[in-house]
């Protein structure tokens, strides 16, 4: 795909005058997967347009690495909706240059927030570290997990056994697993919601379908 | 139930259980009386005080909106349907007679939580006329009756005898009353062609008509909804709750909680659309 291309994707996008317009724009944006359309897609989390804002992440996941750092970079600047759609964002990409934003965001005010910030801790590609980084990175992660399976909000709780089960069954795992499995015994035994139970449920099935019988992903 | 569930009060909270009771139950400044209502619902404070200060205010007098309404009665009647309270229905069903629409909407909503069959025969009676009869109010954006809530209520109370007064809703010209009855209809049938209607307004050009169908869904658990609700655009928070209204029925009807040996393809197959939209 050529700039010119883009730039001209870039200009149907700020041209669309109704949501659906937008949409599409932005879909045919993402698609270009170019790196000269992550700035438009960055601002694009801030409109309120929730279709448009999943093809805007889709988008930036599809550019990946190159699109972590304007992200970053303009966290700070966003309202609680784009704010949660650029974590989204992170989280899908899984550069461990956003393990900071991800554990600062598990405690954030907004619900969608935490929960977007639970999954992408556990998704995080920790072989992108150095060796010696990745055991102390995935304790931060752990810690903020287990809390998070806390929160007030079924829905952040889902998440967290998510960003939990990925975490034990990551190739990478350089920790002892064994607080994850011993917490979701708790759960199974405590959460009331029957979704989240059911969720502690299949991660207990995928975890020891990953490690050995009674290993609990000691390593 | 997860309605009823005691939410934590914030620490750094501008009101307390006591200042928020005492502010209902005075009548001095109106602003602090009705955010009260909101607040102890919010809270979800079902201390027998605050109940009965939530009941005084159904009969409210003096807070009065330039049309005649009646704000601080609507606050108190939602705030009665969080709190689980079995004696405030006949208060309630009460204020489905209230001149003020939405004193009727907010009591309609709070007797359909509550789950008292009791409230069924004062709320059909609010569905006199049937669809004829269901005409806006000419000067405002509401019909002559809550019909949505009054019919989404009836499908939750299980009105079976309701069908045939329910049905004809189905056609009519507000979006929203045809899925409240499609809803109901679903709840007191189980025919899936309820569902599928519902579905279809899933694809409906306005977000907000496409939050409320997902609402439905999620509301009747209708399990074929799951996956066109995972691709209908709107937020990711909406659609999950949606989505675990249906997980949360399908376990329940299977009976199998937390039971790990014995996910269903079905749970196995909601719970990936529910990962892939955290």
């Amino acid at each position: 795909m050529t700039e010119d291309r883009v730039r001209e994707l870039i200009a149907d996008v700020d041209r669309a005058d109704s949501a659906d317009g937008v949409l599409d724009a932005v879909k045919a944006l993402s698609a270009a997967e170019s790196t000269d359309a992550i700035a438009k897609l960055i601002e694009v989390l801030g409109y309120n347009n929730p279709g448009a804002a999943v093809a805007a992440v889709d988008g930036l996941v599809a550019i990946g690495e190159p699109a972590v750092l304007p992200l970053l970079e303009q966290l700070d600047g966003y309202n609680y909706g784009a704010r949660a759609w650029a974590i989204r964002a992170l989280a899908g990409i899984g550069d461990p240059r956003g393990l900071e934003i991800l554990l600062t965001a598990a405690a954030d005010f907004s619900l969608s927030v935490r929960r977007a910030a639970a999954r992408g801790l556990g998704a995080l590609r920790w072989q992108e570290l150095e060796r010696g980084g990745i055991a102390d990175a995935q304790t931060r992660a752990l810690e903020t997990l287990l809390e998070t399976t806390e929160d007030p909000e079924w829905v952040v709780r889902y998440a967290a056994v998510v960003g939990l089960e990925a975490l034990a069954t990551a190739p990478t795992l350089s920790i002892s697993g064994l607080p994850i499995r011993q917490r979701f015994e708790e759960m199974i035994a405590t959460e009331v919601e029957p979704s989240v139970r059911a969720r502690v449920g299949l991660a207990i099935e995928r975890i020891e379908a990953v490690t050995p019988s009674q290993g609990a992903g000691v390593g | 139930m997860e309605q009823f569930e005691k939410i934590s009060i914030p620490s750094d909270n501008t009101l307390t259980v006591e200042r928020a009771i005492a502010n209902l139950q005075q009548t001095e400044d109106l602003g602090d009386r009705y955010y009260a209502a909101w607040w102890l619902g919010r809270f979800r404070v079902r201390e027998p005080e605050a109940i009965d200060a939530l009941l005084a205010a159904l009969s409210d007098e003096a807070n009065r909106s330039p049309d005649g309404g009646y704000p601080l009665r609507r606050n108190a009647a939602k705030a009665l349907g969080k709190l689980g309270e079995p004696r405030v229905v006949p208060a309630l069903i009460r204020c489905l007679d209230c001149s003020d629409y939405y004193v009727r909407e907010s009591a309609a909503q709070s007797l359909e939580m509550l789950g008292d069959p009791a409230a069924i025969p004062p709320l059909l009676k609010l569905m006199e006329g049937g669809i004829e009869a269901a005409q806006f109010v000419p000067g405002k954006p509401h019909l002559v009756q809550p019909y949505d809530a009054i019919i989404e209520a009836l499908g939750t109370l299980q009105a079976t005898a309701a069908r045939a007064q329910i049905e004809p809703f189905l056609e009519h010209p507000v979006s929203r009353v045809q899925y409240a009855a499609a809803r109901a209809m679903y709840q007191l049938t189980g025919e899936s062609a309820y569902g599928e209607r519902l579905v279809v307004a899933l694809e409906a050009p306005d977000l907000q008509l496409r939050r409320s169908a997902l609402m439905d869904l999620g509301a009747i658990g209708y399990l074929g909804a799951a996956k066109p609700i995972s691709e209908t655009l709107a937020e990711n928070s909406m659609k999950l709750i949606a989505l675990k209204g249906i997980l949360d029925t399908h376990l329940r009807e299977r009976s199998i909680g937390g039971n790990r040996a014995a996910l269903s393809a079905e749970a196995l197959e909601i719970m990936d659309l529910m990962d892939s939209l955290l």
